[in-house]
């Protein structure tokens, strides 16, 4: 099987090439420069350097990190995801970017939390946990995924009493009010795993292709989490809701 | 199909339409497809840059999808993709960038970033085959205002520009005060077409010095809100159509007139229109007898060309083939894009 996974939900532009279980290339830029100039140009280094330019309709699926995350960033991997599928005629899976996340610290003990920079004063986030007795690389979800403060999310991790792994460009801004309050053992993942990979996008894109869950290019979508400025502001104007609840179950 | 024709899927999504197109040799369009977003934003009472974006990725692939299957070309066999690089909103121009550019990539097809503003012009050289460079063009929209001489396919000087408002952003912002909402161009033309006097209220025309050829319209729109005003303090109940009308003649009147002032000192002979305010029926049929006046030959697209489109983007694309012009993988979107520069 072979998955291309697409990761561009956060600063991290990632590129990973997923080959019958093995990655066979993965190339990550963590740099300001914007993902619409960086990302196809490494999706072609990979193809290229891995001599799989010429057979990419060998691919079996496009997994890209559909939320949450940069809205623009969603965007750009989700234009460049479709692009490919509907070129190459080949399904897109779409993972959201947070339990892929927390794969980067699979056999961690207790939980892993994934912290991204939502503004406003929240982070994106959710609670995984990894069942290292059956050696499944797939995150379980203790709590659903969503934008909350980080003494709410505190008072979840203090309640369920684990040890808790941290990640994400979340955890600078996070840091402060973690010491603070939190009462389990934590620690912050060192640098080398504490950002977006999209080896963790094809990996589980490969899982979920193999539960079924493909979608054409047309159908696949991104999941904000939140709706725009415009709509929030008019919703609070006329007490209507926005349709969106700043959370989403991960149980698939 | 003969090889020598040259086939371009062209897409484009700087604004509120998400739109694609196939088109032969930048003058025949095989098919074009648009997508227009203009009832989600009524409400706003303009665009809302998160929220077309967030349209545009939901729309891209089936629009794109039904331009391919249209024109009856396999997309294998099209010679170029075209998307619209800039400039307009950098959000939604990213969503056809980033698309347009993976198929390049996908197909090992070139890719060619295309000037929203030279897709406009290029509009009249779908709608009008005989028509070369050089000419004149007015280019009017809800988001640019710009008097250009076409010195050849893809050369462009601008002789005159907008130091304010675009005239179709003058036309939202009146019919708003008005309470006729968005888009203001259409609801102003239909209701001026049949009643208004557009003489019955003497708005100022724009005045800009320093250069000869450039449009003011702020001006003229805080004429009307004063008036608005005015009336309103008065207790005077507002004639609405009078309004528009005199409104419109203002805007028209300006942009005629400079326009024609450039005719005579340059010497065109050739003048077209482009943008969506070119489909104005005023705006073309005062610029029509100032130019037939002058025996100034008049050219301008239908109104689906005029309209954001990918056809136009598809025309403008095929001179920049031609010359061999290419993109690379790490083509952005450049929402200042100035028109002549090059990315």
């Amino acid at each position: 099987m072979m998955i291309l996974g697409i990761e561009s939900a956060g600063t991290v532009a990632s590129v990973a090439l997923l080959l019958d279980g093995s990655i066979l290339a993965e190339y990550s830029l963590n740099t300001k420069y914007t993902h619409s100039q960086t990302l196809l140009p490494m999706i072609d280094e990979i193809m290229e350097r891995s001599q799989m330019r010429n057979r990419m309709n060998e691919l079996d699926a496009i997994a890209y990190a559909a939320g949450p995350g940069s809205f623009t960033g969603l965007r750009i991997g989700g234009a460049c995801a479709k692009g490919l599928g509907f070129a190459l005629k080949k399904p897109l899976v779409a993972v959201p970017t947070l339990p892929a996340m927390a794969m980067r610290c699979w056999g961690a003990q207790g939980v892993v939390a994934p912290l991204m920079d939502a503004r406003r004063g929240q982070v994106y986030t959710g609670i995984y946990e990894f069942d290292r007795a059956s050696k499944s690389p797939e995150p379980a979800a203790l709590s659903e995924r969503e934008a909350i403060a980080v003494d709410e999310l505190c008072a979840k991790l203090n309640e369920l009493g684990r040890p808790v792994t941290f990640l994400g460009d979340g955890c600078d801004v996070s840091r402060q009010t973690i010491e603070m309050q939190l009462q389990v053992p934590y620690v912050f993942a060192p640098a080398h795993m504490n950002r977006q990979s999209a080896s963790c996008v094809a990996m589980l894109g490969a899982i979920y292709f193999e539960k079924g869950m493909a979608e054409s290019a047309a159908e696949a979508g991104l999941d904000y989490l939140r709706p725009s400025q415009a709509e929030r502001v008019k919703a609070e104007k006329t007490g209507q809701s926005t349709g969106y609840d700043n959370k989403k179950n991960d149980a698939v | 199909m003969s090889d020598k024709d040259v086939t371009i899927l062209a897409i484009e999504s700087s604004c509120d339409e998400t739109a694609a197109a196939v088109v032969r040799n930048g003058r025949e369009a095989l098919s074009g497809v648009i997508s227009t977003q203009i009832a989600l934003h009524k409400e706003y009472g303009g665009v809302v840059p998160e929220i077309a974006s967030r349209k545009h990725i939901e729309k891209i692939t089936p629009v794109v999808e039904e331009a391919v299957r249209m024109s009856g070309v396999a997309l294998n066999d099209m010679d170029a993709i075209a998307v619209t690089c800039g400039p307009g909103l950098v959000g939604p121009l990213l969503v056809g960038v980033s698309f347009a550019k993976s198929i390049a990539f996908a197909l090992n097809k070139p890719l060619i970033g295309v000037h929203h503003i030279e897709g406009h012009i290029a509009a009249n050289f779908v709608a009008h085959p005989q028509l070369e460079p050089p000419f004149a063009c007015l280019v009017v929209s809800g988001g640019h205002t710009h008097l250009v001489v076409v010195k050849d396919y893809g050369e462009y000087e601008i002789i005159g520009r907008t130091r304010d408002d675009a005239a179709g952003e003058a036309y939202d912002k009146v019919a708003r005060a008005i309470g006729l909402g968005y888009p203001g161009g259409p609801k102003i033309d239909r209701l001026c077409r049949e009643q208004g006097d557009p003489l019955s209220i003497p708005f100022p025309q724009s005045k800009v010095t320093g250069t000869e050829y450039d449009f003011s319209f702020s001006g003229l729109k805080s004429a009307v809100l004063n008036y608005i005003n005015q009336m309103e303090m008065k207790g005077e109940a507002i004639d609405t159509a009078n309004l528009a009308a005199s409104f419109q003649h203002a805007v028209v009147m300006s942009l005629v007139n400079k326009t024609m002032h450039a005719v005579e000192e340059y010497g065109f002979t050739r003048l077209a229109l482009a943008g969506g305010v070119a489909s104005n029926s005023y705006l073309r049929a005062k610029m029509k007898e100032a130019c037939e006046e002058r025996g100034v030959q008049l050219f301008y697209p239908e109104p689906l060309l005029c309209t954001d489109n990918a056809v136009m983007i598809g025309s403008a694309a095929y001179y920049e083939y031609m010359k061999g012009v290419r993109h690379g993988y790490d083509l952005n979107a450049y929402p200042g894009l100035v028109l002549g520069e090059k990315v």
